[in-house]
């Protein structure tokens, strides 16, 4: 009945019959999102391949400690129009980690030492969670909850850039009135500035085997992109398709406009 | 329909067909021989255009429905995997949700053109009003579609309009209940909306049928608002107005198309990409776009119940524009008083979307939008009702051509634009 309650409550608040102001916390509405340029935005633009290996690297090393990635599978990594990893390269990163198996044939799921029994990773399995669950995540991170990263760039604002300008944008120091929560960082690109993660990224944070400089401008460029990519897996299969469609749609509607002025001709 | 019948079977099949079950007699009849006024322009097109939006609607729909999974654990879930893995989910979902936005783009248009040529005037009075029931199903139907990703405005959405409910004094709070299947929006909520979204698009084909049957029997308006006097006045649909819905239908796919394949995120919220969650309210809750007016409407009346009726009022009020029009001339291209007020009509309709769309407490210029909406809101029915029915009886129409044929072949054709 509480959730009822409460539920009713905020609907109230929704429909400004209650009509509290929530001005004292629009002054610390997020900044508008940096500009910043991402090749696939445009009608025919593709994901940077390069880009989603690199940015896949900065979500495995660096995001993955605590954000789960749960909607993308290792199979993913070698799908047309994404990071265009190897079907071996995609192997090797599954068997590389561990996921949770069991029973196994004797129906136990716990080995001698009473942990649970878990399987190397196989293309079919989803990435593993870096939590057991929202308790445990919460716990480890001062009460905050990393979201899934899965449909992050889809459900913000100019999603892309805002992954982009939140990574960059740590560092400045809070206004002198404002009171920033301990246990919280400073990041005017977050909602209410005050944000539960630390800076994630490092200059050099991560080392690319292409040999691109690792500036934190771009790593958070990077895995940007290869968050894109995961919110919007068949981006470019849709372009392409789009593309298509719209051709054909064209010579269709020219086709269509000559026999309407030929049946019309006569007609006045 | 209206008329005698040209149809002639010429097959044996044909001929045994037609004394048993004359379908081809009533598609040859409707749909080749109709006699349509030859006058008419873009703003007719969009009556195939919307059959069209239907047809697709209920197509896409179909297949998603056989991969969507209607519980509130796995709703949110199983629309991604139609994103991620289901062969070309990704284009029926997204055909399936700018559908919907295309479908009302096309009624709006759809409306404000029968507003503009006196369309619900007699003797098409009951084509009008089953036009305002299949547009009330239509925002039900939509309404009942958007909460079904069950994304975070899903079930706020849902919370706050079945929330209304409860402002009926006495049984409101009762009535929230049983429309929930619980005491708030959850898993019995969504099934029960699963289950009307499916059906109601079924009901607005058949309520389509009898808003094509009630038009074939008068016969269309036109853009002059004259009645069709002789064969002159008119050209067969088909091939003419086939052809010609055709190629607009083609015009409007390509702009459909163009948000599906290149900005498919457009009209929707990005609150809706998180999974609902009972617990955490979105900082804004706002309806599609489409719903936006009506939305602005009810937050502008200060008292809950009030702003409830009062948004019922704007879509029912529209029914009665047949009687509340006092003015023996259809079309606002002879009306140059209600043309002016129409043009108003259309403007406040689209301020109050706007309205609707910002924070209640927003401010455009200093002015409180709260206060734009209240003013666009009492024009709206200020229109429907006393503008309707003076401006009917003080203005000086224009003279009407005397014929559609001589308005289109004549030596004058200004009126025909």
């Amino acid at each position: 009945m509480r959730l009822a309650l409460r539920i009713t409550l905020a609907a109230g608040l929704a429909l400004g019959l209650a009509a509290p102001s929530f001005a004292a916390e629009g002054s610390y509405t997020r900044r508008p999102e940096k500009e910043v340029h991402f090749g696939f935005e445009s009608p025919f633009g593709t994901y940077d391949r390069a880009a989603l290996q690199r940015g896949f690297q900065v979500y495995k090393e660096v995001c993955a400690a605590c954000h789960s990635l749960k909607r993308i599978a290792f199979r993913n990594l070698m799908d047309e129009g994404g990071p265009g990893f190897s079907q071996a390269q995609a192997r090797a990163l599954a068997a590389a980690v561990q996921v949770p198996a069991g029973p196994n044939e004797q129906g136990e799921t716990h080995n001698e030492d009473g942990e649970p029994l878990t399987r190397p990773g196989i293309l079919a399995d989803y990435f593993p969670a870096p939590f057991a669950n929202e308790q445990a995540a919460r716990t480890a991170n001062a009460g905050a909850l990393p979201p899934d990263l899965s449909l992050m760039t889809k459900s913000r604002r100019h999603g892309h850039h805002y992954v982009y300008s939140l990574l960059t944008g740590y560092g400045e120091k809070p206004p002198a009135d404002y009171h920033l929560a301990e246990g919280k960082h400073f990041n005017p690109w977050f909602e209410g500035w005050a944000i539960g993660m630390p800076a994630p990224l490092s200059n050099n944070g991560v080392t690319y085997a292409d040999g691109t400089p690792a500036t934190i401008e771009q790593q958070a460029h990077d895995v940007a992109t290869f968050l894109a990519w995961a919110a919007e897996p068949k981006m470019e299969e849709r372009k392409r398709m789009g593309f298509a469609v719209l051709i054909f749609l064209a010579a269709f509607a020219a086709i269509l406009f000559l026999a309407y002025r030929k049946v019309w001709a006569d007609a006045h | 329909m209206s008329g005698p019948s040209t149809y002639d079977p010429k097959s044996g099949f044909a001929k045994w067909l037609d004394q048993r079950l004359p379908l081809p007699r009533l598609m040859h009849d409707t749909m080749v021989t109709f006699p349509t006024p030859r006058n008419l322009n873009f703003w007719y097109t969009f009556g195939g255009i919307l059959t069209f939006c239907l047809a697709v609607q209920i197509v896409t729909g179909i297949v998603l429905a056989m991969h969507y999974v209607a519980n509130a654990e796995l709703a949110f879930a199983s629309v991604e995997k139609i994103m991620r893995d289901v062969n070309y989910g990704w284009l029926i979902r997204y055909v399936h949700a700018n559908g919907a936005s295309m479908f009302f783009l096309a009624v709006y248009i759809h409306m404000f053109r029968g507003i503009y040529y006196g369309s619900y005037k007699a003797p098409r009075e009951v084509i009008w009003i089953l036009g305002v029931l299949i547009y009330l199903l239509m925002t039900a139907t939509a309404f009942f579609g958007y909460v079904l990703p069950w994304g975070q405005m899903s079930f706020w959405g849902a919370t706050v309009i079945t929330n209304l409910f409860s402002a009926i004094p006495v049984i409101g709070p009762g009535i929230a209940t049983w429309l929930w299947g619980d005491f708030a929006v959850g898993d019995p909520t969504l099934n029960r909306f699963f289950s009307l979204h499916y059906l109601l698009p079924f009901i607005i084909a058949g309520v389509v049928g009898l808003h094509i049957w009630a038009l074939h029997v008068p016969g269309n308006n036109n853009p002059l608002g004259i009645d069709v006097k002789s064969p002159q006045d008119t050209v067969p649909f088909h091939p003419y107005y086939t052809v010609k819905d055709a190629f607009y239908l083609v015009l409007f796919i390509i702009f459909f198309a163009c948000f599906v394949f290149f900005e498919p995120e457009f009209f929707n919220a990005p609150e809706n990409n998180i999974p609902a969650d009972p617990l955490v309210t979105p900082a804004h809750i706002v309806p599609e776009w489409y719903l936006l007016p009506f939305y602005a409407m009810l937050r502008s009346v200060p008292d809950k119940l009030l702003g409830v009726l009062v948004m019922g009022a704007a879509i029912i009020s529209l029914a009665v524009l047949p009687w509340t029009d006092t003015s023996r001339v259809r079309s606002c291209r002879f009306r140059p008083t209600m043309k002016w007020f129409f043009w108003f009509f259309v403007a406040a309709c689209l301020i109050l979307g706007y309205c609707g769309a910002q924070p209640v407490d927003a401010t455009l210029f200093g002015i409180p939008l709260v206060w734009v909406a209240r003013l666009a809101t009492l024009y709206y029915f200020a229109f429907i009702y006393p503008i309707m029915f003076f401006v009917g009886l003080f203005e000086t129409p224009k003279p009407l051509p005397a014929s559609i044929a001589q308005s289109v072949l004549g030596e004058k054709p200004a009126a025909a634009e």
